[in-house]
C-alpha cells in the first residue's frame, strides 16, 4: 500500500493492520457535523449518533452471525476478553461455578484475567497443547466439571496461527452447564465464523485487527439461552448495563464498516493470502531448508506466517532488515526480550525459540513485496551466517 | 432552520486541530508495542500527547494513564484502590456512585460537599480512606471545595480522587492538581470520544482493572487508541493555549443567557446559582414547567440541550444532583441544562432565548 521508499514493507498484521481508506472515509462525519453524544437522546444530534451506532452493531452482528443486541461495544479486545471472564465468572460464582479453564496458548490478557480470578479465590486451570498448538478435547473434556463456569479458547492463535475446533469444544463444555468463551480477534472476518453454527456462549472482537480503528472492540453476548455478565465498569447504564461510558461513534462507525468490508471480502481474501502465504513460505525454504513453520499444517489463519531459522536469532534478523516490518510474537509483551510463551507452549526450547519469527500478512500486501521480502531475509540470512 | 448546540457538558464538537490530528494517526498502520520502526512512530505519538495531557493538568507524563474515557478511569480508580474505606459526595457522576462500594456524603443546599460531615465521617473511618470528589458538577456546574477536602483526607493520611472532567479548560487546574487521582475525558474539551485518562500521583497505589499486555505501566492492558490519543493531544494542546480566554467568553455567554432568562421568568430557578459555578454551564428550571415537555418543543425549535447528565438512557428521571441539594421534586423535575463552549456564540444564545420565550408563551403555565 506504502510506495514511499522510506517506508518498510509492513508484514505485522498480527499486531495491527492499516484502516480501510474506506473506513476512515465512513469516520469522517463523525468527528465533525455527526458529533453528538449518542445517549443524548434528548436532541437531533445525539439520534444521530445513536442510530449509526446501531447501524454499526448490525454490521458487526452480521459479520459474525448474531443478532444486532448480542453484541456489546468495548475498547477493544482486551477489554471484551477481560469482561468476558471475569464477568461470566463472578456472576456465575454465586451460583456455585468456581472454575475457569483456559490453554496455555490463549493471549495474555486472558491468561492474565484468570491469574486476576486465581487470586479472588476461583479455581483456574491452564491446559497445554500440543506440538501444532491444538487443544487436547480429551484433558480438557476431563478438567471441565459441573463447578466449571467458563472455557477460554480462542479462535485463531495471535502468534502461530492455529485454529481450534470450537464446535467440538462447544459440545463438550455445554454438556457440563459450562460457557464457551472465544477470543476471536485474529479470526472474525478472516476465516468462516458464525457464532451459531459454532454455538458459542460470548466472543471478543476487535476493530484494528480487521482494518478497523485501534480503540474499539466488541463482546457477543448470547441471549438465547442467556449469558449474564457481571459488567467491569459501572456508571451510566450504557450498552444493557454490561458497560457503562460513553460510546465513540466515529470509532463505531469505523468498525462496523471495517466488519463489512471484511465480511465481503472473506473468501477471496483468504484464498489470496493462502497464495502469498504458500509462496513466502517456497521462497525462504528455497534458500534455508531447514526453515520450520509453526503451528498447525492446514487448520491455521492465512498469512499468519510463523518459522523459526535454527541458528538465527531473531533479534538480530530483525535488526539486519530494517527495510522489513516483521516482530517475533505478539506486540505487547514485544518490549520484553523474553522467547514467546506460546512457543514453549507448543514444545520449542528456548533456543529454536529465539529463532523464530511471525510474518503477518494482510490486505495491502502484495505479491511483489512478498518477493522482495524474501530476497531480502535470505540475503540477511547469508550476511548473520558469513559474520558468525 | 438554523440549530444550535448548546449540551457541552454531554459532548463538544471535536476541535479542528483535533480531527487534523486524528486524520493523520489514522494512517499510522503500526501497534505502538510493535518494536519495528512504524512501531516505534506510534509509541512517540502517544508519548508526546502523554506529555501534553500531563501539562494540561500539572503532572508528570509518567503519571497519566490513557484509558477509554472518563468511566473507565473513575471505575478504574474505586476499584483499584488500595483504601479500606470509600466516601464519595452525593453529586458525583454515576460513573463514581455506580462503583462505589463506601458512603455517600451529603450536599449543602448550594450544591457543595458538605465539609462538616465529610471531617465527622474521617474520624470514625477505617484508615486508610478514599475520597472521590468531582472538581466541579456536570449538572449545576457547582465547583467543589477540593483544596479543604485534600487538607482534611491529607490530616488522616487517606487519598483524594478528583473527576476533573468537566472542570478541564474551564478552571484553573491549581484546583485539582494536588489530588492523588484525577481523571480526564477527551470529548468534553473538543477531542474524540473513546478515550480518557486517570492521572496517577507517583505515591497512589492502584490495581489494574484491565489485566492482559502491559501497556500503560501494567495498570490498563490494551492496544493504545492511537487515533483517539492523536485527538486528545491536539484538544489539550488547544485548550492549554487558550482555556483562559475561552472561559471568560463562555462566562458572557452564560451571563448574557442568565440575565435573558430573568427577564423571561423573573421566578426561574437556577440551580447552583449561589456558588461558584463553571463559567460555561447554568441549570435551570421554571416553577410548573415539566422538562420533557420543554425538551420536546426546544428540539423543534433546534435547540439542543438536556435535562441533566446525558448518560441516563433516555430517561427523563429526577437528577440525584438536584435531590442530593434538596430541591423540591416538582422543581427537580423541570430542570434544564444549558452548557455552552468553544463553538458557542452570542446568536445561539439569543436563539436559545427566543426559543425558551416561545415554549413560554405557547405552553400553559401550569400551578405547580
Amino acid at each position: 500500500m506504502k510506495t514511499d521508499a522510506e517506508q518498510p514493507i509492513y508484514l505485522d498484521n498480527q499486531a495491527t493492520t492499516a484502516c480501510d481508506p474506506a473506513v476512515v472515509e465512513a469516520m469522517l462525519p463523525f468527528f465533525t457535523q455527526a458529533f453528538g453524544n449518542p445517549h443524548s437522546v434528548e436532541h437531533a444530534y445525539g439520534r444521530a449518533a445513536e442510530e449509526a451506532v446501531e447501524a454499526a452493531r448490525a454490521q458487526i452482528a452480521e459479520l459474525i452471525g448474531a443478532e444486532p443486541r448480542e453484541v456489546i461495544f468495548t475498547s477493544g479486545a482486551t477489554e471484551s476478553n477481560n469482561l468476558a471472564i471475569k464477568g461470566a465468572a463472578r456472576f456465575r460464582a454465586r451460583l456455585g461455578r468456581r472454575k475457569v479453564v483456559t490453554l496455555a496458548s490463549e493471549h495474555k490478557c486472558v491468561l492474565e484475567s484468570a491469574r486476576a480470578l486465581a487470586g479472588e479465590g476461583f479455581a483456574v486451570e491452564i491446559l497445554p497443547v500440543g506440538a501444532d498448538g491444538l487443544v487436547d478435547l480429551e484433558r480438557l473434556d476431563a478438567a471441565l466439571d459441573e463447578e466449571t463456569a467458563l472455557v477460554s479458547v480462542m479462535a485463531a492463535n495471535n502468534e502461530i496461527g492455529t485454529l481450534q475446533p470450537l464446535a467440538e469444544i462447544a459440545a463438550l463444555a455445554h454438556a457440563k452447564g459450562v460457557w464457551l468463551h472465544s477470543d476471536a480477534a485474529q479470526a472474525a472476518g478472516k476465516i468462516p465464523f458464525d457464532v451459531r453454527s459454532l454455538d458459542l456462549d460470548l466472543v471478543s472482537l476487535s476493530s484494528h485487527k480487521l482494518y478497523g480503528p485501534k480503540g474499539i472492540g466488541a463482546l457477543f453476548v448470547r441471549r438465547r439461552p442467556r449469558v449474564r455478565l457481571e459488567p467491569l465498569f459501572s456508571g451510566g447504564g450504557q450498552e444493557r448495563g454490561l458497560r457503562s461510558g460513553t460510546l465513540a461513534p466515529a470509532l463505531c462507525v469505523g468498525f462496523g464498516v471495517a466488519a463489512e468490508l471484511a465480511g465481503k471480502a472473506q473468501a477471496p481474501e483468504a484464498a489470496r493470502l493462502w497464495d502469498l502465504h504458500r509462496r513466502l513460505l517456497d521462497g525462504l525454504r528455497a534458500g534455508l531448508p531447514n526453515m520450520i513453520e509453526n503451528g498447525h499444517p492446514s487448520e491455521r489463519l492465512p498469512g499468519n506466517v510463523n518459522i523459526t531459522l535454527p541458528g538465527i536469532d531473531a533479534q538480530a534478523l530483525m535488526a539486519a532488515v530494517p527495510e522489513l516490518a516483521l516482530s517475533t510474537g505478539s506486540a505487547c509483551s514485544s518490549a520484553s526480550i523474553e522467547p514467546s510463551y506460546v512457543l514453549r507452549a507448543i514444545g520449542l526450547d528456548e533456543a529454536s525459540a529465539r529463532c523464530s519469527l511471525r510474518v503477518g500478512l494482510g490486505r495491502w500486501t502484495a505479491v511483489e513485496e512478498i518477493d522482495r521480502a524474501v530476497g531480502l531475509i535470505l540475503a540477511a540470512v547469508a550476511r548473520l551466517q558469513a559474520a558468525a | 432552520m438554523t440549530v444550535c448546540y448548546l449540551d457541552y457538558n454531554a459532548t463538544a464538537p471535536l476541535r479542528p486541530a483535533a480531527k487534523a490530528a486524528m486524520i493523520a494517526a489514522l494512517e499510522v498502520e503500526a501497534n505502538p508495542s510493535s518494536l519495528h520502526r512504524p512501531g516505534r512512530a506510534a509509541r512517540a505519538l502517544v508519548e508526546e500527547v502523554r506529555e501534553a495531557v500531563a501539562a494540561l493538568v500539572g503532572a508528570k507524563p509518567l503519571e497519566v494513564l490513557f484509558t477509554a474515557g472518563a468511566t473507565e478511569a473513575n471505575n478504574l480508580c474505586l476499584a483499584g484502590t488500595k483504601a479500606a474505606s470509600v466516601f464519595a459526595s452525593a453529586g458525583e457522576h454515576e460513573s463514581v456512585l455506580a462503583a462505589l462500594q463506601g458512603t455517600t456524603l451529603p450536599l449543602l443546599p448550594d450544591g457543595r460537599l458538605d465539609l462538616d460531615a465529610l471531617e465527622n465521617l474521617l474520624k470514625t473511618a477505617e484508615q486508610p480512606v478514599l475520597l472521590s470528589l468531582q472538581a466541579a458538577n456536570n449538572e449545576t456546574g457547582v465547583v467543589q471545595p477540593v483544596a479543604e477536602a485534600l487538607a482534611l483526607v491529607k490530616a488522616v493520611g487517606g487519598w483524594l480522587h478528583c473527576d476533573a472532567v468537566q472542570a478541564v479548560g474551564r478552571l484553573d487546574p491549581a484546583l485539582w492538581s494536588e489530588a492523588d487521582y484525577v481523571s480526564l475525558s477527551a470529548h468534553k474539551i473538543g477531542g474524540p470520544k473513546g478515550v480518557g485518562a486517570l492521572i496517577l500521583r507517583d505515591a497512589a497505589p492502584l490495581a489494574p482493572l484491565l489485566r492482559g499486555g502491559g501497556q500503560e505501566r501494567r495498570l490498563r492492558a490494551g492496544t493504545e487508541n492511537v487515533a483517539a490519543i492523536a485527538g486528545f493531544g491536539a484538544a489539550a494542546l488547544a485548550v492549554a493555549e487558550c482555556w483562559r480566554a475561552e472561559a471568560e467568553r463562555t462566562r458572557s455567554l452564560r451571563d448574557r443567557f442568565e440575565a435573558g432568562l430573568r427577564a423571561l421568568a423573573p421566578d426561574a430557578a437556577v440551580f447552583g446559582g449561589d456558588a461558584e459555578r463553571l463559567p460555561n454551564t447554568s441549570c435551570f428550571a421554571f416553577p410548573g414547567q415539566r422538562a420533557e415537555t420543554l425538551l420536546i418543543k426546544l428540539d423543534l425549535a433546534g435547540v439542543f440541550v438536556s435535562s441533566g447528565s446525558a448518560c441516563s438512557s433516555g430517561k427523563v428521571e429526577r437528577s440525584h444532583v438536584l435531590t442530593a441539594m434538596g430541591i423540591a421534586p416538582h422543581l427537580a423535575e423541570g430542570a434544564l441544562r444549558f452548557s455552552f463552549g468553544w463553538n458557542s456564540s452570542e446568536a445561539e444564545v439569543d436563539q436559545a432565548l427566543a426559543a425558551l420565550a416561545g415554549c413560554l408563551k405557547r405552553g400553559e403555565r401550569a400551578v405547580a
